[in-house]
């Protein structure tokens, strides 16, 4: 493509990091561009970025968090189209962005269901995956749509849809227009779109991929929420029976298999996607519990 | 079909060889009554046309300044909804062309033929929406020809010769040539190619080709009217009236002389 620079935002940090490492190996200059509420609440994921050698923008703008560093890195990308190359992080944006993303990100789905033929010599009854922009549940769902296994997108219930302070736009949403993409918005009756809040940075966003959005509507894919209390209990929960500290996003998918599971017959097979590890988190989780590291 | 208020201004102009100059101001910043005063001035001053924004959460296209004032606006309570209503009101003291620049979502909530209809029969006379590219605009245009409203689309330094021409014919009143790729309020840079690359508009369009993005001084705004038929200014205006509103009307006077 003859460009010299990538850009990219992030919520939670992983698609920072993961740009950032790419841009590293081949020698791209890179610049990241991040809300300021979620550098602080993603601190390691920031040191990382910059140890990896991307320059950090800190966006104050709005709601500081994933959306506005959406639009600051589109606004970069105008600016700098002629050497610059926008590393898209989620399934949004204009065409073709959110195809791009979901191909790459496929690869999940392709893993997930040759481990589990694998495993259990059969495909799962059901995946489970968290919805921000929609990048992960979208990498792991692409390879199953065509099969009859049921899939479960969750959003982020925040403090709870009542108390309008949350993430989840089937919920809470309805049909707009950001960023070059129509699909659920959290807006307000004017076209205005809503401030946001989840515990985690990476579903803290007011609209959603408009792939989901087809899905939603056509049925294939059921969408639920978690709110944080919920997120952060099976956080809790899935570090001290597995041994695996999940992302709080991931987290939010792990409140809902802790929701089905019971209800479902002991034989059928539940994917959920642990699509970021919490290690970044454990410094944001110890201070909600008012712990000081 | 019936010539609307943008191009028998446009008209005019040409035929005693003068450009356009179309100063942008947000409607609603700092208060509705304000920006009722500032109208008045900027025709006072010589504007040919204004382009009034419609605050919106998420200015995409703007730089810092606009998308501050936006905010303030937002704060303020003004909406699409408010902005038409008090185009309706402004209507019955001025005739001066009026535009309004809003982002898409805002329309799409209030509905694409109600926007038009309420928009035309307020006293608007063109709509630029700069993240609605023409290939999703058909409702819009269908609906804003037959009512008599101009759909002004954008080509910027990048659109190659097939985009131009898509553009162009989306664009009535006239086509708004955006004068580097970037966003508002940032200094003006023109490529070595900008003189080339304008003439290729102009030669698709039928409409005249007014620039804007980065005009920001009476030199700037001088260098472009040797160039294009009309000269958008926006950030500066905005920054202007809000943090030294008594220069306004001298700065605005200038730039009105630097346009010939």
């Amino acid at each position: 493509m003859g460009k010299t620079r990538v850009i990219a935002e992030t919520g939670a940090g992983q698609h920072g990091v993961a740009t950032a490492t790419g841009a590293a190996l081949t020698g791209l200059a890179c610049e990241i561009y991040m809300g300021s509420v979620d550098v602080k609440r993603q601190a390691l994921n920031v040191f990382r970025m910059k140890l990896l050698g991307a320059k950090v923008n800190e966006v104050s703008l709005g709601s500081k968090t994933l959306k506005d560093a959406i639009n600051e890195a589109l606004r970069d990308w105008t600016t700098n189209v002629r050497h610059t190359h926008y590393v898209m992080g989620t399934v949004f944006g204009p065409h073709p962005f959110p195809m791009i993303v979901r191909d790459f990100q496929s690869v999940i789905g392709a893993e997930a269901k040759k481990q589990i033929i694998k495993t259990e010599g059969r495909m799962p009854d059901c995946l489970i995956a968290c919805v921000g922009g929609g990048s992960n549940a979208m990498g792991l769902f692409n390879e199953f749509i065509e099969s009859d296994v049921k899939m479960v997108g969750v959003e982020a219930g925040g403090k709870g849809i009542q108390s309008g302070e949350h993430a989840a736009r089937f919920a809470g949403g309805s049909i707009g227009v950001l960023q070059g993409t129509k699909s659920y918005l959290l807006q307000d009756k004017d076209g205005n779109v809503l401030g946001t809040h989840s515990v985690s940075a990476g579903l803290d966003y007011a609209s959603v991929g408009p792939e989901h959005a087809f899905f939603k509507e056509s049925g294939r894919v059921r969408y639920t929420y978690a709110t944080d209390y919920e997120a952060l209990a099976a956080f809790d929960l899935l570090s001290k029976t597995e041994g695996i500290i999940p992302a709080l996003e991931s987290a939010h998918a792990v409140a809902e298999a802790i929701k089905m599971a019971p209800e479902m017959d002991k034989e059928k097979i539940i994917v959920v996607n642990l699509s970021g590890r919490g290690d970044k988190d454990v410094q944001h989780v110890a201070a909600i519990k008012g712990i000081n590291l | 079909m019936k010539q609307t208020r943008i191009s028998k201004t446009f008209s005019k102009l040409k035929a005693s060889a003068k450009k356009a100059f179309i100063p942008y101001i947000m409607a609603g910043d700092p208060d509705i009554e304000r920006t009722r005063q500032y109208i008045s001035m900027l025709e006072n001053c010589g504007a040919d046309i204004i382009e009034l924004g419609v605050p919106f959460s998420d200015p995409l296209a703007d730089g810092p300044t606009i998308q501050m004032a936006a905010g303030r606006a937002v704060a303020g309570g003004v909406t699409l909804r408010k902005v038409i209503s008090f185009v309706s009101e402004v209507r019955a003291t001025t005739q001066i062309p009026l535009i309004l620049m809003t982002y898409y979502n805002p329309v799409f909530k209030y509905g694409e033929e109600k926007f038009v209809r309420d928009a035309v029969d307020a006293g608007v006379d063109g709509v630029i929406i700069p993240d609605l590219p023409p290939d999703e605009a058909s409702l819009l245009i269908k609906e804003s020809r037959a009512s008599g409203l101009d759909t002004i689309f954008l080509v910027a330094p990048t659109s190659n010769d097939k985009r131009i021409k898509k553009v162009a014919l989306a664009s009535s009143g006239f086509v708004y040539y955006v004068s580097m790729t970037g966003i508002t309020g940032t200094k003006l840079t023109l490529e070595d190619s900008f003189i080339e690359h304008i003439n290729k508009v102009k030669q698709a369009s039928k409409n005249p080709v007014a620039v804007g993005f980065g005009v920001s001084t009476p030199d700037d705004a001088k260098t472009i009217a040797e160039m294009a038929d009309g000269v958008i200014v926006g950030s500066a205006i905005v920054k202007k009236l809000h943090e030294n509103p008594e220069e306004a009307e001298e700065f605005i006077k200038k730039l009105r002389e630097a346009i010939v």
